[in-house]
């Protein structure tokens, strides 16, 4: 056999592979930290934490063609008004609740998790809490006894009793409420939002 | 003989007595193995072991989907899946570091420098996943604190294990780099080494960015990508490459030229398209719009180099007339061949694009691709090493033709694939569903997905995924048996396959 060309050589792929693998780990590090500049909470894509004294709605919108945020004037949670310091500390409770009561084993947030129970990510903006003025009430009954207030819609599921206290259901509203402002770039499509029905 | 093996005090001595009493029913013998390979098949226990959990869980979550009720409040769906899918990735994980334990004294022409460390880094894993286990299963969940993240769980889909546990895998994690890098030192380095070494820089500098606690939700789970993303579908990629790579040289004899430069041209193919294909799970979470585009094409090219290697393992074994040592462990090579190019590759491709996967991100898509790519992957190749294992911890003996009992091997297989593809399809049809009727019409609402949920499609698709569930649970029950019997008493010697030129 005559020798082996170049472009079939042992070292030239050596040499393919580590510039490849260098070449692309140092774009995903440059993106990095341009996606997380950009994802400050605070931003324009990830609100700040006190955006839960607004009003949050996701329309779509017919010049991007896409789904998004739309966030109103006041709408207090609790009928009380947070600083952004006590805003953080609110949804940093519900944020370690949804961790600790492994909710992701079963609901999917932001669409990534298990899919025995429904998607949270626009959770707070469902029109399954009726109307806007049940719903904190609702959710907060639901949370702290899911047994009793079962949301099954004809599929027998159930979530289970996690013993959350009043605090942390508290809490896992305000994260809620605070993720459902998250611009996703349209994801879910075609959501109808709790606001739609009320207008 | 290490220090670890002369002393035995309490339940350790009574541990390895036992595991005495087990090597000589299973007509095992220590002495046919070199250091690294002892404790190499003492990792594949564990996989076996864990393996089995991962089915029964698995089992159970799926029977939660037909009778809600089962196990509410005892068992519930999200302990029963987590346990699923920590089993799962924790006995691959073991399979891989019983992989490389396996081939290093081999490849480096040297005896591993501290495998004492590596035998202690065992069962100190051993311990902690006991530890693990059994505070998921019998405390659960806790309080919305830090408390509940450090010791029972810290609530993230595949890397819940809490933060000792983090640190703990870390620790044990550098151990094996260690030895790993030590005994190449000492030794000699290859082609082989170089990549394998490279690569699990990576994987253990990637775990790292899975223990941090962070509220902004967008942050966590770009980060919790890194791990999951990076790991499954580029460093896991890598390392199964090298296991390929080394046992194809091993049981076909093909030349370590060859097998040297396919790895390169893979890892360049892997890592230049799984790297940025780290994008498609950036599409949604609040990440910038540049991500549909860098995600969309370079994770369309990840079926690329899944190709290359279906060529290679079918192109070699085609040049060498499939002649080889250990058939069982040839079929496994090849179902991973086949099994990593269909559920990686083309179950992956087919949802990838930003277009479809708006609809299809967080259905029973995902989980068609999820099992059908972890199995045709990784789960295939790591059953082809136990048969590698097996054959010397036997005494190297024949795995030819002719081999007694032959049946169970072929009809382990045959179950195993035939069940998770049932199920890979029954999940695809409740995808395609929930995709149509959730997704497209109803528009993603709680309404939306339980009237997808209650859909009579959804439901045969579960009862059928159900039954293939059951078959794949049989097939491993017959692997099992097969894997403590085949080559038993047997007396031939394994055939010698002469290397290639």
């Amino acid at each position: 056999m005559s020798e082996t060309p170049k472009w079939a050589s042992e070292s030239f792929w050596k040499k393919v592979a580590v510039w490849v693998t260098a070449g692309s780990f140092l774009i995903l590090v440059v993106l990095t930290f341009d996606t997380l500049k950009q994802t400050t909470a605070g931003g324009e894509r990830v609100q700040a934490y006190s955006i839960i004294n607004k009003k949050i709605d996701y329309q779509f919108d017919e010049k991007l063609h896409k789904f998004m945020p739309v966030i109103g004037g006041e709408e207090l949670l609790f009928g009380q008004k947070f600083t952004e310091d006590e805003a953080e500390a609110l949804v940093t409770l519900g944020k370690k609740t949804t961790q600790a009561k492994n909710c992701m084993n079963c609901h999917t947030l932001l669409g990534n998790g298990a899919y025995y129970a429904p998607d949270l990510t626009k959770a707070w903006l469902d029109q399954g809490w009726l109307t806007t003025e049940l719903r904190e009430e609702q959710m907060l009954k639901f949370l702290m006894d899911p047994e009793k207030n079962a949301r099954t819609f004809g599929s027998g599921r159930k979530m289970p009793n996690l013993n959350i206290t009043e605090a942390e259901a508290r809490g896992v509203v305000a994260f809620l409420k605070w993720m459902s402002a998250i611009d996703t770039n349209g994801f879910p499509y075609n959501f109808t939002t709790i606001e739609a029905e009320v207008e | 003989m290490s220090n670890i093996e002369m002393v035995k005090p309490g339940l350790l001595g009574t541990v390895q007595g036992k595991l005495k009493t087990f090597h000589n029913w299973a007509g095992v013998d220590d002495s046919t193995l070199n250091g690294g390979q002892k404790l190499a098949v003492k990792y594949f226990m564990a996989a076996v072991i864990l393996f089995i959990f991962q089915i029964l869980f698995g089992l159970l979550a799926a029977a939660q989907f037909l009778i809600p009720g089962f196990l509410y409040e005892i068992l519930d769906f999200s302990v029963n899946r987590m346990v699923h899918i920590n089993a799962m990735i924790l006995w691959m994980l073991f399979g891989f570091i019983g992989c490389t334990y396996w081939l290093l004294e081999d490849e480096s022409g040297t005896e591993i420098v501290g495998l004492k460390y590596g035998v202690i880094g065992y069962w100190v894993l051993m311990a902690a996943v006991t530890v693990v286990v059994l505070v998921y299963l019998l405390i659960q969940t806790g309080a919305g604190n830090d408390t509940t993240l450090w010791l029972i769980n810290e609530g993230r889909e595949y890397i819940e294990a809490p933060r000792w546990a983090d640190i703990g895998i870390v620790i044990v994690v550098l151990i094996f780099f260690a030895n790993v890098v030590l005994t190449f030192s000492k030794g000699k380095w290859s082609g082989i080494a170089g990549v394998l070494t490279l690569d699990l820089v990576a994987l253990a500098g990637l775990y790292l960015a899975g223990m941090f606690y962070m509220t902004n939700i967008t942050h966590e789970q770009f980060w919790w990508w890194w791990v999951i993303h990076l790991w499954v579908e580029a460093t896991w990629e890598v390392l199964v490459g090298v296991i390929m790579a080394w046992s194809l040289m091993t049981i076909l004899g093909v030349s370590r030229k060859i097998v040297t430069t396919w790895l390169y041209i893979e890892v360049a193919l892997m890592f230049g398209s799984g790297i940025l294909g780290l994008g498609h799970h950036y599409f949604w979470i609040g990440t910038p719009e540049y991500w549909l585009t860098i995600g969309g094409f370079f994770s369309a090219l990840e079926p690329i180099p899944l190709v290359a290697m279906v060529v290679h393992a079918v192109y070699d074994s085609g040049e060498r007339s499939f002649k080889n040592l250990n058939h069982p462990a040839m079929a496994w090579l090849i179902a991973h061949a086949f099994g990593n190019f269909f559920g990686a590759g083309v179950w992956g491709f087919m949802h990838t694009l930003p277009q479809i996967n708006l609809y299809t991100h967080g259905t029973q898509w995902s989980a068609s691709h999820g099992h059908l790519a972890f199995f045709g992957a990784y789960a295939t190749i790591n059953i082809a090493f136990f048969y590698i294992a097996i054959q010397h911890w036997r005494g190297n003996v024949w795995m030819g033709a002719g081999l007694a009992n032959a049946w169970r091997w072929k009809w382990a297989l045959g179950l195993l694939n035939f069940g998770v593809l049932g199920m890979t399809i029954a999940l695809l049809i409740a995808g395609y569903e929930q995709s149509f009727i959730e997704r497209a019409i109803e528009g993603s609402t709680w309404a939306g997905y339980f009237s997808a949920q209650n859909h009579p499609s959804f439901i045969n698709a579960m009862q059928w995924r159900m039954f293939f569930g059951w078959v794949t649970a049989a097939g491993l029950g017959l692997l099992v048996w097969d894997l403590l019997t085949i080559g038993k008493g047997e007396t031939r010697k394994a055939e010698v396959i002469a290397p290639a030129k």
